[in-house]
């Protein structure tokens, strides 16, 4: 589904990527772990077209279309779906109208008929219960005022509602509390493990997985992925640390 | 003042003279709310003629008015408000300039709180593209024994190209003590980070821009009572801007 072969990236004029190669098949959940710095972020960005990530050698593509001749509304539409380690904050923006206006973009892209009012939010109601987010949240200002579990719920609503092909779930473990941690992690279940789907988990901690179980687990430090393995290898990091299992 | 004024007059500083010149001099308009009562208007430059208004509002003690503004002609749009504020009176000004090309858009106020107790607020949101010119000068002058006074100034605009122009200058003129005039100003871009956010969820960049920029001036028409219809004939001159 999604092949990134070779694919190397600056950031303001730093070379952050160097090379990294990474194939994920429809049905499968992968964890790229690794330490701070290593480009972890850089990648999902990279992927999702964020001004300021330049491509600077290398492919990705999702199910033969190369995402770096679409843009960042393009790849959404396509089925990309960057789960944000911040989401931001949008005031005098409710998230009902956004996502509405954002799920009918796609949908126009992909040459569907636009959801009505009311089966919009049916569909809003749906996903907000499976994430037990209250409705009239997604009545306010996209993110403002949330607490950061709030919006890493939100982003798993959003994504709910959005239904695409492959999520990158950028550090979505962060900031939350136990609760919101099993809520999320089953949220992503229900929502992504299929056999038409797919999900890239990145991650700093094991304690996601133990909610998303992982088929494969990637190590990426200096801008390449350095060691691939099952479940088992993110025990091993835990356990080890990075620099140990990475050397 | 009957003749033409020119860049030198503070008022008509950043103004579009020759545009002006043929709708001068500019018939004032007086409107007048007595003790107690209450007057709103709303004023809409939408037009593809150049416009220029001039109003004078005198506000007897406890009287409130409700100003709205809408400065999104196709050519030059001035308006000019003076207020004179009583005791205890109450004045409101929401407006939103809109403009791109070569238009010159511009509002000039005068809120004189000249006795005790009065309230002011002025709310400003401007989005300018092109090479468009988009101006603010507001004056709230505190006369003297008028204590108590609450004015308030928050002035924003959005330039969506390196070449539009936003000038914004509020102004204090204070003699007197115990009061509370507070003003803010600011000029930017849509921020980036909003937008990439906004097109990851598949909104394409223009519909991105216009939804940021359709919140940014609703907080020119928030607690109007016709909110929704002015809201709407901004989105509408937005659109034709975008």
């Amino acid at each position: 589904m999604l092949t990134i072969e070779n694919l190397s990236a600056t950031v303001a004029d730093k070379q952050i990527l160097k090379g990294l190669s990474l194939t994920i098949n429809a049905g499968e959940i992968h964890a790229i772990m690794g330490p701070n710095g290593a480009g972890k972020s850089t990648l999902g960005y990279t992927l999702g077209g964020r001004p300021g990530y330049d491509v600077t050698g290398g492919t990705a593509t999702l199910d033969g279309t190369d995402l770096f001749e679409l843009e960042p509304h393009e790849r959404a539409a396509a089925g990309l779906f960057l789960g944000f380690q911040y989401p931001v904050e949008i005031p005098g923006v409710s998230f009902v109208q956004f996502l509405r206006e954002s799920a009918n973009a796609q949908r126009k892209g992909r040459g569907e008929a636009p959801l009505s009012g009311g089966e919009f939010l049916k569909l809003a109601k749906e996903k907000a219960a499976l994430l037990r987010m209250d409705m009239e949240m997604l009545k306010r200002p996209v993110n403002v005022g949330f607490s950061g579990g709030e919006k890493k719920r939100a982003e798993m609503v959003q994504m709910g509602i959005l239904d695409p092909k492959i999520a990158i779930l950028d550090e979505t473990d962060s900031g939350l509390d136990i609760d919101a941690l099993r809520i999320c992690g089953e949220g992503i279940n229900a929502i992504m493990r299929k056999p038409d789907k797919a999900v890239l988990l990145i991650t700093h901690y094991q304690r996601l997985l133990d909610y998303v179980k992982p088929d494969f687990v990637h190590v990426l430090a200096g801008g390449r992925i350095v060691r691939s393995g099952g479940p088992e290898l993110a025990l091993e990091l835990e356990e080890h640390g990075y620099e140990a299992v990475a050397a | 003042m009957t003749t033409l004024p020119t860049r030198r007059d503070e008022a008509y500083r950043y103004a579009d003279l020759a545009a002006l010149e043929p709708l001068w001099p500019v018939p004032g308009q007086d409107l007048h709310v007595a003790a107690g009562e209450q007057g709103a208007l709303a004023v809409i430059l939408d037009g593809a003629n150049d416009a220029a208004r001039d109003i004078s509002i005198t506000l007897e003690e406890g009287a409130q008015f409700d100003l709205r503004v809408l400065n999104a002609g196709s050519g030059y749009g001035r308006i000019a408000v003076t207020v004179t504020l009583g005791k205890a009176a109450r004045f409101h000004l929401g407006a939103a300039q809109i403009a791109g090309g070569n238009q010159t858009v511009e509002i000039v106020t005068q809120v004189s709180h000249a006795e005790p107790d009065a309230v002011s607020t002025q709310v400003v949101r401007s989005v300018l593209g092109g090479h468009a010119t988009g101006t603010y000068l507001g004056k709230v002058a505190v006369a003297r024994g008028a204590i108590g006074t609450d004015g308030s100034q928050s002035i924003r605009a959005m330039l969506l190209d390196r070449t539009a122009t936003a000038n914004a200058r509020p102004e204090l003129e204070i003699y007197a003590d115990d009061v509370k005039c507070a003003h803010g100003c600011a000029v930017g871009e849509l921020d980036p980070q909003s937008l990439f956010y906004l097109a990851q969820r598949g909104l394409p960049p223009a519909e991105a821009k216009k939804l940021m920029l359709q919140a940014f001036i609703a907080e020119a028409f928030v607690g109007a009572a016709d909110e929704e219809a002015l809201t709407e004939t901004a989105l509408k001159a937005l659109e034709a801007m975008l």
